[in-house]
């Protein structure tokens, strides 16, 4: 599942591409960020998932040199994000979660434009290509659907052969035929060693993608770990599910083999593996219901996700 | 990995003249601006020339028709639009729609962008000088200056007031709110500048404290530095200080200009981040 890229000489050895300790983050009297830590290797794909308002943006645009942090320590290949220079902004490629600009030039004048910023810069057809915009190279930006205008913003990203990729949200308004495009450009990224930070709400994405997975809810960093890991081996247990009588019945069993062949030919037989999401659903569910003890003891029962959506909402 | 330094001068100057290109390109793509800001000064003169063309500007024994009366003040206007207004309303616009956000995380010099916006209101105002210059000539017979001394005088004035003008409109692009509103906030500024500068009335014609205030700010300069080229000699007199005084002109541009740099130096940022 993890790969390196086979030309990069040993860089699984070196320090890690990101490495956060203690990321704090408060506006005002609310806090966004509580204590976030987690690496992430070189080549390595990290998915970072969690509700809206949980932190997520705050954690990347951090990283990415937007915010600065009110406590804990970032290192961002090898520099301190909130003081990044050119030099380093040089090696990174920022997919922001809002696209906002109407512009007035074509896709294919915008990515050689922004090619010229950048000293090792991919070809301009190919990314064109690898977006899948061959047909609107010649369209100006601000004629483009949503979902096009999104692919934009993801082959600027890519543009200057980034060492570090940030996809905030990146298949947002794609079809399903574009968003299997460009998990395959992921992919492609991947095989060439980029080192990934993806926020999505799409759990299959973040399985497809994704090497090793943290969860975030309400600022704090809730689990960590390989994709097939996540939430623990118990949140995998099976389901074994069938029908009896016309009522459904559910089993958790590590040994659904044996449960089945006891159970002979019920009506709607089905062994189920919870995914991804089932699992992160299950995780927030339980941050949430623990949150909410928490909340009523100390801050008279103010929901936390609507002030976290308003402070992101506020200074983004 | 690379060893050109991002920070170089030459990069810097290099990514510039691609900002300036990029710039002039989408600038000619946006209607309202073209038409608000480039073609304004134009129809400006051409209403004036064609409402006034019984009157007589001049004296009682020497004709001076309207629209080599307005053509400097509408070159003048041509130097803030170009520069103030359109800079202000179009960097608070990319403030507020992302694109700024956008390049805090490429690694654009922030002086490639200003190079960029200052060369493409340079060759924007360049051009619309050219139409103006062109419309007054031909449609309207404007005799225009055959002395070099008058077009040498013609190319400072005119430089150091788009210079000046474009840094103010940097300055000036923090001030809306949002993109939304900047038309709101930035036209009635320059608006008010241009009717307070001579540029639509005579400015030997307005009460002197009105004057007082208008020297104040560099439009009036500009448009009186334009007098001195475009005018005959015998409109010199009627001048506020009885000359067309150019030192005047260059010190208060001047200033202007240094002052802009400096709020744009210590105000312009990609992004507002919170504290």
């Amino acid at each position: 599942m993890h790969r390196c890229g086979d030309g990069q000489n040993g860089h699984m050895t070196s320090q890690p591409v990101v490495s956060v300790r203690d990321l704090r983050k408060n506006y005002g009297t609310f806090t966004a960020l509580d204590g976030v830590s987690f690496d992430i290797h070189r080549g390595e794909t990290f998915a970072l998932l969690g509700p809206n308002g949980a932190g997520k943006s705050t954690t990347i645009e951090i990283l990415e040199g937007y915010r600065d942090r009110s406590g804990g320590s970032a290192i961002v290949l090898g520099v301190d994000p909130g003081k990044g220079g050119l030099d380093w902004k040089a090696r990174l490629g920022i997919v922001l979660q809002s696209t906002g600009e109407s512009g007035a030039v074509t896709v294919r004048e915008q990515l050689t434009h922004f090619a010229g910023y950048y000293p090792n810069a991919r070809d301009v057809d190919e990314v064109i290509a690898a977006v899948g915009l061959e047909d609107k190279q010649k369209t100006l930006i601000r004629k483009l659907s949503g979902g096009q205008r999104r692919r934009v913003d993801v082959a600027l990203g890519i543009i200057g052969r980034p060492e570090l990729l940030f996809l905030d949200e990146p298949t947002t308004g794609f079809d399903p035929e574009a968003r299997r495009q460009f998990w395959q450009l992921i992919e492609r990224l991947k095989s060439e060693g980029t080192t990934i930070l993806l926020t999505t709400h799409y759990l299959d994405e973040a399985a497809q993608l994704g090497d090793r997975a943290g969860v975030i809810a309400g600022g704090k960093l809730i689990d960590i770990g390989r994709i097939d890991e996540i939430g623990g081996a118990d949140a995998r247990v099976p389901v074994v599910r069938w029908y009896q009588n016309g009522v459904l019945h559910e089993q958790r069993t590590t040994t659904p083999g044996a449960v089945v062949a006891a159970l002979g030919e019920p009506e709607g037989l089905e062994v189920v593996r919870p995914s991804l999401e089932d699992i992160y659903l299950e995780l927030v569910r339980e941050h949430d219901a623990g949150d909410t003890r928490e909340t009523r003891e100390t801050r008279d029962g103010t929901d936390e996700t609507d002030t976290a959506d308003e402070a992101e909402g506020a200074t983004a | 990995m690379t060893t050109i330094s991002m920070t170089s001068p030459a990069r810097t100057l290099r990514l510039g003249a691609s900002r300036i290109v990029y710039e002039v390109r989408s600038y000619f793509r946006q209607g309202d601006t073209v038409f608000f800001t480039f073609l304004f000064p134009v129809v400006m003169l051409t209403i004036f020339s064609v409402a006034f063309s019984e009157q007589n500007f001049g004296t009682d024994n020497k004709s001076l028709t309207a629209a080599a009366f307005y053509l400097p003040g509408m070159l003048a206007a041509g130097l803030l639009l170009s520069g103030l207004q359109n800079l202000a309303v179009d960097i608070a616009g990319e403030k507020s729609d992302g694109t700024l956000k956008r390049f805090a995380g490429t690694p654009l010099p922030v002086l490639s962008y200003f190079i960029g916006k200052i060369g493409g209101a340079f060759v924007t105002a360049v051009l619309q000088a050219i139409v103006l210059l062109l419309v007054a000539r031909f449609a309207f017979g404007v005799d225009l200056p055959t002395e070099p001394g008058n077009w040498l005088t013609f190319a400072w004035v005119f430089t150091l007031g788009v210079g000046t003008s474009a840094i103010l409109g940097i300055a000036l692009s923090a001030l809306p709110r949002s993109g939304k509103s900047a038309t709101a906030v930035i036209i009635p500024i320059a608006l008010v500048l241009q009717f307070i500068s001579g540029v639509y009335l005579a400015f030997s014609q307005l009460p002197e404290w009105l004057q007082n205030f208008a020297s104040v700010f560099p439009l009036k300069w500009m448009a009186q530095g334009m007098r001195s080229v475009f005018l005959p000699n015998y409109f010199e007199a009627a001048e506020v200080s009885g000359e067309w005084n150019l030192a005047g002109v260059a010190i208060v541009t001047s200033i202007w200009l240094v002052a802009g740099l400096l709020v744009t130096r210590l105000t312009f940022r990609w992004i507002r981040k919170d504290s």
